[in-house]
């Protein structure tokens, strides 16, 4: 049974992102990822960390894939252009991703790291839950988790910088913000 | 299920995900592919934690989740100040930084 979940979400994790990188329209990658994360998140349940395969759907999955789907909408998926800067690119790619597999593959099945072979220790009941990952962050990780908080809040400050409308490509009259909106409909009236 | 499936899947999604960034040339893709690759970190990170049977590499995961999202919110914030600037969303095109 564990073992035709794995697959099916395996299957579904792969379809996914090789769905990303093929598809030509972004909105249909941005789907694909959706499936990719769904399918990671089956994963985590696999591997028995609940709260992180909540914090995939509810994080990812809902809010972060929202934020790209509103992009794409605003943006408009731009064709690609087919002109090639280095000649054989289309080739050379997929022979240094598979090179890159198989280095990673050799460097962790290589290693003499017995414990890769088990299904893991057994666990004791509720490893992974809600409540003992809140205790590591509270007790253990306090500091990395206060970090994080303060760099999430200069990343929601450095995205207002950098996608706020600035006045001076508005118009040639500096104005407020508020009226931007007006001069929008009317750009050529002096002083309405 | 072993473990070492889980790696290697992960490094497989790693490979998908190098691939996509580099034959695509929308920022946008390459924005999506650099979440493929930051997930299979994770499904790495939560593969040895069940490894060890220790529930730290769980909080890594977590983390790993607010760098992404936060490389998100400022990766599409410049693709929306590139937008309004009227420059062309292609990556072979925006290689200066002075416009």
């Amino acid at each position: 049974m564990e073992a035709v979940v794995f697959f099916v979400a395996a299957i579904g994790a792969l379809g996914g992102a090789f769905g990303v990188i093929a598809m030509r329209n972004p909105f249909y990658s941005v789907l694909a990822l959706i499936v990719h994360l769904f399918s990671l998140a089956a994963l985590f349940l696999l591997l028995t960390s609940a709260f992180v395969a909540a914090a995939q759907v509810v994080v990812y999955a809902g809010a972060v894939m929202v934020l790209y789907v509103f992009v794409v909408a605003y943006v408009g998926g731009g064709g690609e252009s087919a002109w090639e800067p280095i000649p054989g690119q289309r080739f050379l790619a997929p022979l240094l991703a598979i090179a890159l597999f198989t280095e990673l593959s050799i460097a962790v099945l290589g290693s003499a790291l017995k414990a890769l072979e088990t299904h893991g220790p057994d666990t004791p009941n509720g490893f992974g839950d809600p409540a003992a990952i809140g205790r590591l962050l509270l007790e253990k990780f306090l500091l990395p988790f206060e970090a994080s908080s303060i760099l999430l809040l200069l990343a929601a400050v450095g995205a207002i910088v950098l996608a706020a409308r600035r006045r001076e490509e508005e118009g040639d009259t500096p104005s407020k913000h508020s009226t931007s909106r007006l001069e929008g409909v009317s750009p050529s009236a002096p002083n309405a | 299920m072993n473990i070492s499936w889980y790696i290697v899947l992960s490094s497989l999604l790693f490979a998908t995900g190098v691939l996509g960034i580099l034959i695509r040339r929308s920022p946008m893709v390459i924005l999506l592919c650099l979440e493929l690759m930051l997930n299979a970190g994770n499904l790495a990170l939560v593969a040895f934690s069940r490894m060890v049977g220790n529930g730290q590499g769980q909080v890594f995961a977590v983390i790993v989740m607010v760098i992404a999202a936060c490389e998100v919110v400022v990766g599409l914030g410049l693709i929306v100040a590139i937008f309004r600037r009227k420059l062309p969303l292609n990556v072979d095109d925006l290689r200066e930084l002075r416009g």
